[in-house]
């Protein structure tokens, strides 16, 4: 495997097969977290008789719209446990499928401008060693020699007064790791049907017995949702209601230029976060539009201020041209943290509520996932996620970890 | 950029407002009365969905004054906007989850 090595056409990877009438499990998009959850239910748990289906074409919602940053520096300790968990899997994943996703470890630093965010930011990097994450706070002179062109001056309006740092965080290109998932899946058995659309549920008293789709009847054994921002739309339709709000959040790339940005960058206060592709384009973010929504784009003015604060961080990027903005739409739950378990539906399964923070989880993810519905019981990792914990009062609060504001 | 039309002042930019939400959910009338999933419901759960959405927004920059829209959540057309007091006013066309 080389860095340079082109990837093998998508249509080589997977078969597109016809939907069957029945399978042990069919899980509900192809995303990231659907595919991963597929492998696993292969890999780990032997159950390959699995639909995944898709209503548009594989990996192009969030997955194909998100700025593809991989860290596991969270706060709380159920959360630090799962994207550590990912981040883990993803340290060896390129191997174990054989495919080349451009995993690069290049480092997160998260910028901290006010008082506030340094205290937070250095409670974060302790709570974070105290959970084998790798972690350590930055003086602003030690933040510019890990990314030279960031601006540490303290002339700034809001000035850099230090940072945390992951050594281990970094980037993969997101549409190869989609289709590593998705050959491996479909090697063991897994059919990946594009296409199909989901609009309604086959029950059987409180039972969910299979899907009703464009393409037909689909009978299952237990069936798993992984559709981001439309999680709630379908959940509804099998009369379960899930206490995430759908946001659209949008990106941008720029031209291409050299290599010039060695790490990602973060910046929760003014908001914006940048790391440079492979191929020379600055991904940057910003948080998500304030209004619920499900149009695939954003506003003008959260650009204006996102490359606002780009420029003001790193003054090389004045002269830079945006070459194109894109909108994925999240769901959004109330303590910004996912919703991954058992639902009070038998047999029908969630994951949801990753907000922004999908991509990183992926593996993740899909291993909790699959465990849950191969078992019916969560797995250690997404048991802190149920849905019940919205009536417990056991939140877990990542609004701040989150990093993007939602 | 969204145009909301402010029922005190008129058409201002989308940047003069701050969101807040779903409308219409009112506070429990026998709050002592309530399970914990009845609170949970209260607090965390609010309607999403796709179509028109009756939403309150409150006017920052002008008169600082909450209000109501509705709004279509995949369009993003303003539908109509209006007081706290009146009721959600009825679609001059059919709308519904699409």
């Amino acid at each position: 495997m080389t860095s340079t090595a082109l990837p093998e056409h998508p249509d080589w990877l997977w078969r597109n097969p016809e939907p069957r009438s029945s399978y042990d499990v069919v899980i509900v998009g192809a995303g990231g977290h659907g595919l991963a959850t597929a492998y696993y239910l292969a890999k780990n748990h032997g159950i390959t008789n699995v639909a995944v289906l898709e209503k548009g074409w594989l990996a192009g919602g969030n997955m194909a719209r998100n700025t593809t940053i991989i860290r596991s520096n969270y706060l709380w300790d159920e959360s630090a446990a799962i994207y550590e968990y990912a981040l883990k899997l993803w340290e060896r994943l390129p191997e174990e499928l054989d495919y080349d996703f451009l995993f690069s470890q290049r480092g997160v630093l998260n910028l901290a401008h006010t008082l506030q965010d340094v205290r937070e930011g250095v409670r974060r990097v302790n709570a974070n060693r105290l959970n084998g994450v790798d972690a350590e706070w930055l003086e602003p002179d030690q933040v510019a020699k890990v990314c030279p062109i960031l601006n540490v001056s303290s002339r700034t309006r809001y000035p850099v007064l230090g940072a945390t740092f992951q050594p281990r965080a970094g980037i993969a290109k997101h549409d190869h790791v989609a289709w590593a998932l998705a050959r491996r899946a479909d090697e063991m058995g897994v059919d990946l049907i594009q296409g199909c659309e989901v609009t309604g549920f086959l029950k059987d008293g409180d039972r969910v017995v299979g899907v009703d789709t464009n393409r037909g009847r689909i009978h299952a054994g237990g069936v798993g949702l992984a559709a981001a921002g439309h999680s709630s739309v379908l959940a509804e339709r099998a009369g379960v209601r899930l206490p995430v709000q759908s946001h659209p959040l949008q990106a941008l790339v720029s031209e291409l230029h050299e290599p010039v940005h060695p790490t990602v960058v973060m910046s929760n206060h003014v908001h914006v976060y940048v790391s440079q592709a492979h191929k020379g384009e600055l991904v940057m973010g910003a948080g998500v539009d304030a209004y619920n929504g499900y149009g695939q784009r954003g506003s003008f003015h959260v650009i204006e201020q996102q490359m606002a604060a780009a420029v003001e961080l790193f003054p090389v990027f004045a002269r830079a041209h945006v070459l194109r903005t894109w909108g994925g739409i999240v769901d959004v739950s109330p303590d910004a943290s996912p919703i991954i378990g058992t639902t009070p539906v038998e047999n029908l399964y969630v994951n949801c509520g990753w907000g922004t923070g999908g991509f990183k989880a992926t593996p993740a993810a899909g291993w909790a996932f699959a465990h849950t519905i191969a078992t019916g019981e969560p797995h250690p990792l997404n048991a802190p996620f149920a849905l019940e914990r919205f009536a417990t009062g056991a939140l877990i609060d990542e609004h701040g970890a989150a990093a993007v504001a939602h | 950029m969204l145009l909301i039309t402010c029922p005190w002042c008129g058409p201002r930019d989308e940047t003069e407002y701050h969101y807040g939400g779903q409308a219409h959910v009112p506070y429990p009338e026998n709050p002592a009365d309530l399970t914990d999933e009845q609170w949970a419901e209260y607090v965390f759960y609010r309607d999403n969905p796709k179509g028109p959405f009756a939403e309150r927004w409150m006017h920052g920059t002008g008169c600082r004054r909450w209000f109501n829209v509705l709004r279509d959540t995949v369009s993003y057309e303003v539908l109509t906007s209006y007081r706290l007091d009146e009721p959600r006013p009825a679609l001059p066309q059919a709308g519904g989850n699409r």
